[in-house]
């Protein structure tokens, strides 16, 4: 019983921590840069939020095969395997879940007035001690918006997780799979212990984002 | 010395303005340039400053070329030595009173420069608060103190007073002057107040439509009807 949900939190605490690496640095070029193709790599980190899970799992688990070029290569040159491992979970997911943590920081670095990183250039600061110094300390709301979305989002994660992590246990079994699995072998009880623990955790989580937001925005950049 | 010689096709609030600029500012000397908004004023200063690009020309500062048109250089605001005075103060609300000031401190200078600067400023009791507790008056004395921590080569000053009440506005200009006659750096000030270019400044460019109307002493040059009022 408490296997899958280990698993899930294991699952969205390395995913989350990949993510924010990640988006970071996306974040930043999408939010200051201009170039001609932006709004082609907009679309694709944003294409999670539209397409529904099992089509972006049917092509991961394309890409993942052993039998295709990519999974193949993997397999022959460094012995790992995508499909059904945790691995191959992990990297799903943070395709999965990239939109909601880039575009709360996207929006986070957009919010930071101009004059502040101007007055920090001046001053002699290049761009990434004001990334560190002023911009990262501004945004704080939204880094802390959007590294609970990515985790929540990860722990509700199911059919991406269906299509390419099966079902095994200890492996890919996460919450959202066992409870699936309960309901298919009638055990309704378990299933309904797996669904109300899912339920409350989602609903702590929107009220702590609600209030985190409510709490930064209210005094932050008045003049 | 600083020398600017500048032209530029800005898009202004009342269209188009091309503006074409040649003045110097002496060593030590305040100059203030003057004009109604929408002429160009903080423009000058962004181009000064390396936030925005000439379309032409030169800005150069003590015999160093900081932008160069025709030898393609353009020196990033990092490498420019200015301190920037900005109308909305930009302070960093993250950090205190303190810290904003010492933010711009050159590596190799002493933190006693940030202690000296509260003391003259009178901030030394508010050294621990963030801006956001802040008066106006008191926010744009942080701002100048932060402008003038790294003893810039040039400091701008883009209408310091300008959000301030009367009473405030004489005493920042206090401030502003006690410096200037202290430590006599080369400075501009932008301001479209008659009596802030009276007060501090000792010549004048008036500024319409991106180019120089008038320039000189401040009582020779500015509109008699408001130096009458003044009296």
């Amino acid at each position: 019983m408490i296997g899958p949900f280990i698993l899930t939190l294991k699952l969205a605490s390395i995913s989350t921590l990949i993510l924010f690496v990640i988006s970071l640095p996306v974040a930043y070029l999408l939010a200051f840069s201009s170039f001609r193709l932006k709004p082609v790599v907009e679309a694709m980190v944003s294409l999670p939020l539209i397409l529904p899970p099992s089509v972006l799992g049917f092509y991961l688990l394309l890409a993942f095969s052993p039998e295709r070029s990519f999974g193949g290569f993997l397999d022959e040159y460094f012995d790992i395997r995508l499909v059904f491992t945790f691995t191959g979970l992990v990297i799903s997911s943070v395709i999965y879940s990239l939109p909601f943590m880039v575009q709360p920081f996207q929006s986070g670095f957009r919010m930071i007035p101009r004059a502040l990183i101007e007055a920090s250039y001046t001053l002699g600061k290049g761009r990434f001690e004001t990334l560190i110094h002023v911009l990262l300390p501004n945004m704080r709301a939204a880094l802390i918006t959007g590294t609970i979305l990515a985790f929540a989002h990860t722990i509700g994660e199911f059919g991406v997780v269906l299509m390419i992590g099966g079902s095994i246990p200890e492996e890919t079994h996460v919450v959202s799979i066992a409870l699936y699995d309960e309901v298919q072998a009638m055990h309704y009880h378990t299933a309904n212990i797996y669904a109300g623990i899912l339920l409350a955790f989602s609903f702590v989580i929107l009220v702590t984002v609600y209030s985190i937001n409510q709490r930064f925005t209210n005094n932050l950049f008045r003049p | 010395m600083m020398t600017v010689d500048i032209r530029k096709k800005l898009h202004a609030g009342s269209g188009r303005i091309a503006m074409e600029l040649q003045f110097d500012v002496r060593d030590g000397e305040l100059l203030a340039l003057f004009g109604p908004s929408g002429a160009g004023k903080t423009s000058v200063l962004r181009m000064i400053a390396g936030l925005l690009q000439p379309d032409s020309g030169t800005i150069t500062v003590n015999n160093e070329a900081w932008f160069d048109s025709s030898g393609d250089l353009n020196l990033v605001p990092q490498r420019r030595d200015v301190g920037i005075v900005f109308q909305d103060y930009a302070l960093f609300p993250n950090m205190t009173v303190r810290e904003n000031i010492a933010y711009g401190l050159k590596k190799d200078q002493p933190a006693d420069v940030v202690q000296e600067l509260l003391d003259v400023m009178e901030l030394i009791q508010m050294e621990h608060v963030r801006p956001s507790l802040l008066s106006g008056g008191q926010k744009q004395r942080v701002a100048l103190a932060r402008a003038l921590a790294r003893r810039p080569k040039v400091l701008l000053l883009d209408e310091p007073t300008s959000s301030l009440d009367a009473a405030l506005r004489v005493r920042m200009q206090q401030y502003v002057k006690t410096f200037h006659e202290k430590h006599r750096m080369t400075t501009l000030l932008i301001t479209h107040d008659v009596t802030e270019v009276i007060r501090l400044a000792s010549r004048v460019l008036v500024l319409e439509q991106g180019t120089i109307k008038m320039q000189g002493a401040a009582r020779d040059v500015l509109p008699l009807d408001d130096l009458r009022s003044l009296l």
